[in-house]
């Protein structure tokens, strides 16, 4: 059997599910930005399948340089959250982290 | 059954089966593993739909760079004395509940639409189109890009160094 498009639509709605449930279920800080990186490349993949079976050129694909630029400077910025976050509570523990002010 | 599609299967079971091992296990270590190897079957993906630059971008900038800022983040995050680095979840029945849904009415959705598929363009090298892109139609993006990488860097440096008070 071929491999088309719907392949690798399924494939990006499955990993979109398992880092929806990393990031609503996980309590740890790092492992919901493993979730999102999850869904970044759920949607990096639908890019890609479509640019190459779409029949569209190589536009897909340079969206996709950029969804990967805006994830690496998301990634380092939450990254620093999550040190700022743990100097204050101890903790990364995103539930146990609920005051405001210290 | 040409190779290509084997390849496919065998590195579809992979990223799935990595994922879904990410999520699961307790310890934050095995996690980061789990993604490496998922990142990387995603790449592999990519080449398998004649994405080769970005192939490259994946493995060098995700697994390169993300992985590592991950890593890094788990071992400043935690205590030395502190031996278990593991992560428990919460209101798991709900969430999974709510992610096979979400699921399940996605791949319903793109199983039922009608896709205009055209035949596939077999490109050789798309290095030299997307250098040519990055040039003429998507400038503006790609200045702009620049400009938020500065930014993201030095806000991040900045926000993560401890406060002299």
């Amino acid at each position: 059997m071929e491999i088309g498009l719907q392949h690798y639509l399924i494939i990006s709605a499955i990993l979109f599910g398992i880092g929806l449930f990393a990031l609503i279920s996980r309590k740890n800080a790092i492992l919901i930005l493993m979730g999102i990186e999850l869904i970044l490349n759920a949607a990096n993949i639908n890019l890609v399948a479509f640019s190459h079976f779409g029949g569209i050129g190589i536009d897909g694909q340079m969206i996709t340089i950029f969804v990967i630029i805006l994830a690496v400077s998301e990634a380092a910025i939450a990254l620093a959250i999550v040190l700022n976050l743990y100097n204050h509570f101890s903790t990364v523990n995103v539930d146990e982290a609920n005051t405001m002010k210290d | 059954m040409n190779y290509s599609t084997v390849l496919f299967y065998i590195f579809a079971l992979i990223t799935i089966g990595s994922a879904v091992y990410l999520v699961t296990t307790k310890n934050i270590m095995y996690s980061a593993v789990a993604l490496f190897i998922s990142l990387f079957s995603i790449a592999v993906l990519y080449i398998l739909l004649r994405a080769d630059f970005i192939a490259i971008t994946q493995i060098m900038v995700y697994v390169g760079g993300i992985l590592i800022l991950l890593l890094f983040g788990i071992m400043l995050t935690r205590k030395v004395t502190e031996v278990d680095i593991t992560s428990n979840a919460l209101n798991v029945i709900p969430s999974v509940i709510f992610a096979v849904g979400i699921t399940a009415i996605l791949i319903v959705i793109m199983l039922t639409t009608k896709w205009n598929i055209r035949a596939p363009l077999n490109n050789e090298v798309t290095v030299n189109q997307i250098g040519k892109m990055m040039l003429t139609g998507y400038l503006l993006p790609f200045e702009i890009a620049s400009i938020v990488l500065l930014v993201a860097l030095i806000g991040s440096a900045m926000y993560a160094r401890k406060s002299k008070q």
